[in-house]
């Protein structure tokens, strides 16, 4: 009814709620403009060192020359290869970790304490053996970034599986179903935010196991470009490495969100 | 020899501390086509021994029987409804129906069009593309009521399906249900707490005394009552007069417990 006829309020509501978008949006835009302007400014005025931080004009022709030779791409290519196998390797592991302790309890509880533990351990300590033991290759860097979501993967998923309704299991029993059936028709999609969300965590992590990794061993790669750039002290290179990482996480996140709202468009419990 | 025979079931529970007694000495049986319900207060058992029936626990002592063929893991032949819906929000409705059929691996064409002409008789066809969460608590019950019917089991057990609706819902459904099992000739056994409801839906009551769940008194609910409708039935004198003695048992059985 309200659709035919919209009344005087409801057009004042949208008009209302327009604004508060456009508000947002023009504050968030000066942020931008405010950080980059000052960052130019300061270095400009060298009221920070230039030589430290740079200015984002340098980092853009340097960005530029770099696109205009074509050397960025090997660099970029590689790093979200790894990244992106790393992430959706850690997520597939963790979940296939605890589908194998929601099978079969008494390993969920002989595991726990070492779960415990190994989460609390920094992976990333691990690197150098993982280096020498696979090599200083690809392999090592993936690893590493499995090596850092793939437990905390586990713990969440298997607490998600462990808090669907029972009464959902109990449906698929009473028809007879088997634990499979329980397990592929109620827990796994039943859990499908949780792994989304897990996916979104990793995304963040897989980075950050990539990026160490890099630096640890790679002679190509955005983290292999700042640690290269830390060694001949050119530190436009480091923050223009540090500013493509940082769009190429947003741009990964913002997949995975999609994905997500692809694939659980219909649940509200 | 009965359709469905429960001989001297016993369930006890382990804690660390206690082993308590929910059921003791559960003997009945139900004839084909009869709606028996079980009334009681709660942590009568009621419900433990539902679940029982339908395979899903072991007994600790004693059997449970169908048509002479021991019970001891859910059976296609038993239909059980829980107090809610639990219709998967991830599957459609038409999906959510036929989710029984698929976990028995018999799922061909004529089950589906059984199941499928199920909702037209509940009138709910048009919802068969929606997702549970579209649909109003009612709807969602019936449509549960269809995704147990859909398997075509000859005995159907509900756990107060009724429970979380709203009363009028409540009320409606009930008429749906009676005349949707007693079309296809169903066995039925109803769990509640309602005396309104176990009198208005049943063929006998069965009512149920506290720690431990026993058989107390069977009721057998007049001729009046059973040709009638839920709805109907609830406006007949025999009512009035059978929730009175039924509510005076349930007193008796609340001072035993305080004893």
């Amino acid at each position: 009814m309200n659709k035919t006829t919209p009344s005087k309020t409801h057009s004042d509501y949208l008009l209302n709620l327009r604004k508060q978008t456009i508000k947002v949006r023009l504050s968030q835009l000066l942020i931008f403009i405010l950080f980059f302007g000052l960052w130019q400014y300061s270095s400009d005025q060298k009221w920070i060192d230039p030589l430290l931080f740079s200015s984002p004009q340098k980092i853009l022709a340097l960005l530029a020359e770099k696109i205009a030779d074509g050397s960025i791409f090997g660099h970029i290519g590689m790093t979200l290869s790894e990244t992106a196998i790393g992430f959706l390797l850690g997520t597939l592991f963790g979940t296939l970790l605890a589908a194998l302790i929601w099978w079969f309890p008494f390993l969920s509880r002989v595991l726990d304490p070492y779960l415990v533990i190994l989460n609390a351990m920094p992976k990333v300590a691990i690197g150098p053996i993982l280096i020498v033991a696979l090599g200083p290759n690809l392999t090592s860097i993936v690893a590493m970034g499995i090596l850092i979501s793939v437990i905390i993967t586990t713990i969440v998923i298997y607490t998600s599986f462990r808090n669907v309704e029972p009464n959902y299991v109990k449906v698929i029993r009473s028809f007879g179903g088997s634990k499979y059936q329980c397990f592929k028709e109620v827990i796994l999609p039943a859990c499908f935010p949780a792994i989304i969300s897990a996916l979104k965590v990793n995304v963040g992590l897989s980075w950050v196991g990539v990026i160490v990794g890099e630096f640890l061993v790679s002679k190509q790669g955005l983290g292999y470009l700042i640690i290269y750039g830390f060694q001949v002290f050119n530190f436009t290179l480091v923050l223009m490495s540090l500013l493509i990482i940082a769009l190429l996480a947003t741009l990964m996140y913002q997949l995975v969100e999609a994905l997500e709202k692809k694939l659980i468009k219909n649940r509200t419990l | 020899m009965a359709f469905l025979q429960l001989k001297s079931i016993g369930q006890t529970y382990f804690s660390k501390q206690t082993a308590t007694t929910a059921l003791e000495d559960i003997t009945l049986s139900v004839s084909e086509g009869e709606f028996v319900s079980f009334l009681g207060p709660s942590g009568c058992g009621k419900s433990t021994l539902l679940s029982i029936i339908s395979g899903l626990i072991q007994p600790t002592n004693g059997t449970v029987s169908l048509k002479n063929q021991l019970i001891t893991q859910p059976h296609a032949k038993i239909g059980y409804m829980l107090q809610q819906d639990y219709l998967f929000p991830w599957k459609t409705i038409k999906d959510n129906i036929l989710v029984g059929l698929k976990l028995q691996g018999c799922l061909n064409d004529e089950r589906t069009s059984y199941a499928l002409s199920l909702m037209s008789e509940i009138g709910l066809y048009d919802t068969l593309d929606k997702y549970p969460n579209e649909l109003s608590g009612g709807m969602r019950q019936r449509v549960a009521l269809v995704r147990t019917l859909a398997t075509n089991p000859q005995i159907l057990l509900l756990d107060e399906p009724f429970s979380a609706l709203d009363y009028q819902t409540k009320l409606k459904l009930e008429d749906l249900v009676s005349t949707t099992l007693r079309e296809h000739g169903k066995t039925a056994i109803l769990v509640t707490h309602d005396i309104g409801e176990a009198i208005a839906m049943s063929d006998r009551i069965i009512l149920f005394s506290t720690k431990p769940g026993r058989i107390f008194r069977t009721f057998p609910v007049s001729g009046h009552l059973r040709k009638r409708l839920p709805f109907e039935a609830r406006q007949h004198p025999d009512y009035s007069v059978m929730f009175q003695q039924i509510w005076e048992e349930l007193e008796q059985i609340e001072q035993n417990d305080t004893e």
